[in-house]
């Protein structure tokens, strides 16, 4: 047996879409920045670790890696934040139009940044199979790949979405404005492991 | 653009309320009948009550193995099997009990009870929910099935390197349990998420922080430590896995790789794991405890305060795992005293437990009585542990029985004791009736005494010098009678768990009915009927304190307006927990079925070659996005505001 209400309030005049904070998806997608940030760090502290093993970085007979494609790719990364803070503020004001405007012009970049980061690869001038210095330098790089490549798909997915009916959603919006947030997550992990595979090597050695 | 009103749309309300109110929601939040509905099912209990089966499941198997291993070590010089079996077995008897019973049960028992706690009406992300289990089912059954065939794991549950490495480990069976770890490491991160943003999103009006339940504070301690340890033990089997597969050195050191590494990532998550396990036991406690002593539990603050240090200590404490591979003087002492602190918080909840208990009244059923035993067992296993901390006791002690028994102690002692208790005491809400009480307390001194029997032994086993993880012993060490009574011990706790099984299955179908509330208890869980609706609660509950039944035991306050023609939940503030948002929940769905299929693909077939990574990569992302793309037409109350 239950027991018998009492009713002391309503909310059917509350709204039914929110940004930021207000937003579960923007909770769900933080806790997956502490998930991958946490990998992230992790394999940052991999390759300390495995650096403090060593007598130079990167260990002889190697050089370090050749930095211009992956500079082109920073560049270009950084470059993207412009159209993605416009698709974001875009996206928080409910402007459909401005929206897909900016999120296409990111997907866009993205799809040049490929380029240089395919040949990033051939930039490291070690294979992963030489030693552990190069294991951990592939790994660094495949790890932000495959973070680079997930959020171009969802933006490319998203970026779709917007052209069918769907687009009158107010949840549209909030989708927009998280996944502009996780973009900028994914230049800030860059950075140091930018620096980490193409600079480090160079001021240590 | 047009601009959709949703002012007409039907709501729970003085207009819409009893019986009618029930139907328009059961035909909203009702899942399809039969097969179809079991599979798409998006409902947090159902989802719930699968994992613990499951997870009871595997916790038989993992019991079955050690039984096996006790038989072999019940007499010196037994040739019952072979060192291989024996490998097979106490790797699998470790990693199923680790990672396919005590994080996922854990995990399972809050996927259940938490949104019921916090007033709400389904977890938050509900199909990745669904997802979530279908992995952990996968990789289970992939374990289980290599095992079956004779390729099960044998380098133990934490596959040190360099013996789980390439060299030393060749076949496939490491990279089974690589990738095991993986699956379940996938399914716990995704659950994690979820009960992050459902406890601090979508709790009850007016449950601020300081309000809520512990075992919902014991969740969300859990789920955040979680989140920061479990990428530690996938990056490292990942990286075990490269090894293995494409020929990376991390592990290597002839190409200056370090095996110390793999410990390293490992214990940064295998000692926060222990806590894992141990603090959703804590939660289980408080509520029983408050509930079976009638009055709230005895310094709420001191008991989140404490869940909330151990969450955090237990980050400071992985290198004591590590004692015997050599530390700088520092690095002994800092471990060591991190170590000794980490006891402080748990004694705190300990004293708070026993004040509720002195200061309440006191009803002994059998979930007060699993209670006790915890106390009594996790104390000895907490005592021995502090003993560990000391590095020159550690290091005379390491790897011998002494520590089999401590952490036994401290792990059956400290979750599966509570666990037990927990079941019992939810045993209505889950099934609407009753657990016998006689086969209870049967069953309860059985487990207590068995336990006592098999594991208090291997004490004195370690500290006369036998080492784990050995097949067999010779006759003339002294070690053959308390050996044969550990073996004794572990079968009187087999035949213990057989009752509480039976127990369950015959008060399934013929224990007392069960009301709402059959304990008296003062969470929400129980204002609802037994076992709960699919939709939760009929209305909205408002809280306006810790035992909120204790404190309105006429009424329940609740708020109306949420929509009843299609499913709807209420998002409210992280603090104080005021109303803020109407957000829709996921409907049912076979798309996480899908995607887990194909993410299940990819996982298995890069045990064999690493272009399963890239190939696999597109059916899952085909799965992802027709999870994710919208299946119905923009309803009426989409608006663009």
């Amino acid at each position: 047996m239950t027991l018998p209400v009492r009713f002391a309030g309503d909310l059917a005049e509350l709204p039914t879409s929110a940004f930021g904070h207000r937003s579960l998806t923007w909770w769900g997608i933080v806790a997956f920045f502490l998930i991958e940030g946490t990998t992230f760090a992790l394999a940052i502290g991999t390759y300390f670790y495995l650096m403090g093993g060593e007598q130079t970085w990167p260990p002889a007979p190697f050089s370090p890696p050749n930095p211009i494609a992956g500079t082109i790719f920073t560049v270009l990364l950084l470059l993207s934040e412009i159209p993605n803070t416009l698709a974001k503020r875009a996206a928080e004001r409910k402007d459909l139009r401005a929206l897909r405007k900016y999120l296409l012009i990111v997907c866009a970049m993205c799809a040049v940044m490929v380029i240089p980061r395919a040949f990033e690869f051939a930039s490291l001038n070690v294979s992963w199979k030489d030693n552990a210095y190069g294991s951990v330098i592939w790994t660094l790089l495949f790890l932000h790949v495959t973070n680079f490549l997930t959020d171009f798909a969802d933006s490319l997915v998203l970026a779709g979405l917007l052209f069918t009916k769907h687009s009158v959603e107010s949840r549209r919006f909030v989708d927009a404005a998280e996944n502009a947030m996780y973009w900028r997550f994914v230049w800030l992990c860059w950075l140091p492991i930018y620096v980490l595979i193409y600079w480090l090597p160079r001021w240590v050695s | 653009m047009t601009v959709l009103s949703g002012k007409d749309l039907p709501r729970d309300g003085e207009q819409l309320q009893g019986p009618a109110l029930d139907a328009r929601l059961a035909r909203t939040w009702g899942d399809a009948p039969g097969l179809w509905g079991w599979i798409t099912t998006t409902d947090h209990k159902r989802i719930g009550i699968r994992y613990i089966v499951t997870g009871m499941v595997f916790l038989v198997l993992a019991g079955l193995s050690a039984l096996w291993m006790r038989l072999q070590l019940a007499t010196p010089e037994n040739s019952m099997m072979t060192p291989d079996r024996y490998n097979q077995l106490f790797t699998m008897h470790g990693t199923t009990m680790m990672f396919l019973f005590a994080v996922p049960i854990m995990e399972a028992m809050a996927i259940y009870l938490v949104p019921l706690m916090i007033g709400t009406r389904n977890i938050s992300f509900p199909r990745l929910n669904a997802f979530s289990y279908w992995m952990y089912l996968a990789g289970g059954v992939m374990i289980w099935v290599a095992f079956v065939l004779n390729i099960g794991p044998d380098a133990g549950w934490f596959s040190y390197t360099p013996l789980s490495g390439p060299q030393f480990s060749p076949g496939k069976r490491v990279d089974i349990w690589a990738q095991m770890i993986t699956f379940t490491e996938v399914a716990a991160l995704a659950v994690a998420v979820e009960l992050v943003a459902t406890i601090l999103k979508q709790r009850a009006p007016g449950m601020t922080l300081a309000r809520m339940p512990l075992f919902v504070w014991g969740a969300l301690v859990t789920a955040f430590m979680v989140i920061f340890s479990m990428p530690s033990v996938a990056l490292a089997s990942s990286l075990l896995i490269a090894d293995r597969l494409i020929g990376t050195h991390f592990y290597n050191a002839a190409e200056h790789g370090d095996p110390l590494l793999w410990q390293h990532l490992f214990w940064f998550f295998g000692h926060p794991e222990v806590y894992i396990i141990f603090l959703p036991a804590t939660g289980f406690v408080s509520h029983i405890t408050e509930a079976f002593s009638r009055r709230p539990v005895f310094a709420y603050p001191a008991m989140v305060l404490s869940l909330v240090t151990t969450g955090l200590l237990a980050f400071g404490v992985w290198v004591h795992h590590m004692f015997a591979t050599g530390l700088p003087r520092l690095g002994y002492s800092f471990y060591t005293a991190a170590t000794l602190a980490v006891s402080i918080p748990a004694a705190i909840q300990i004293f708070c437990w026993i004040a509720t208990m002195w200061d309440g009244r006191p009803r002994f059923r059998v979930p007060l009585l699993y209670v006790v035993a915890f106390i009594v067992t996790f104390v000895i296993g907490g005592l021995s542990g502090v003993m560990q901390a000391s590095v020159p006791i550690d290091l005379q002690v390491h790897d011998t029985y002494f520590v089999v028994a401590h952490f036994h102690y401290v792990l059956v002692g400290g979750a599966v004791f509570p666990l037990l208790g927990a079941f019992t005491y939810w045993f209505p809400k889950f099934t609407g009736r009753m657990m016998d009480d006689r086969l209870g307390k049967i069953a309860f001194w059985m487990i207590f005494i068995g336990f006592q029997v098999a594991f208090f032994p291997m004490h004195f086993l370690g500290l006369m010098g036998m080492p784990r993880r050995v097949y067999t012993y010779p006759t003339n060490m002294g070690w053959d009678e308390l050996n044969l009574l550990a073996t004794i011990g572990s079968f009187v706790v087999a035949a213990a768990f057989l009752v509480f099984i039976v127990n369950a299955i015959f008060s399934l179908a013929r224990g007392a009915v069960a009301g709402a509330n059959p304990w008296d208890a003062p969470g929400l869980e129980w204002a609802t009927s037994s076992p709960p609706p699919q939709y939760n609660f009929p209305h909205i509950p408002v809280v306006s304190s810790r035992t909120p039944l204790w404190d309105n035991r006429n009424h329940l306050p609740v708020m109306t307006g949420l929509r009843v023609d299609d499913r709807e939940l209420l998002l409210t503030s992280v603090m104080e927990a005021i109303p803020d948002v109407r957000d829709p929940s996921a409907m049912p769905s076979a798309w996480p079925l899908w995607a887990a299929m194909a993410t299940t693909c990819l996982f298995i077939s890069s045990i064999f070659t690493p272009w399963a990574v890239v190939i696999g990569a597109f059916p899952v992302a085909a799965a992802l996005i027709g999870w994710f793309w919208p299946k119905s037409p923009p309803g009426p109350e989409p608006v663009i505001e």
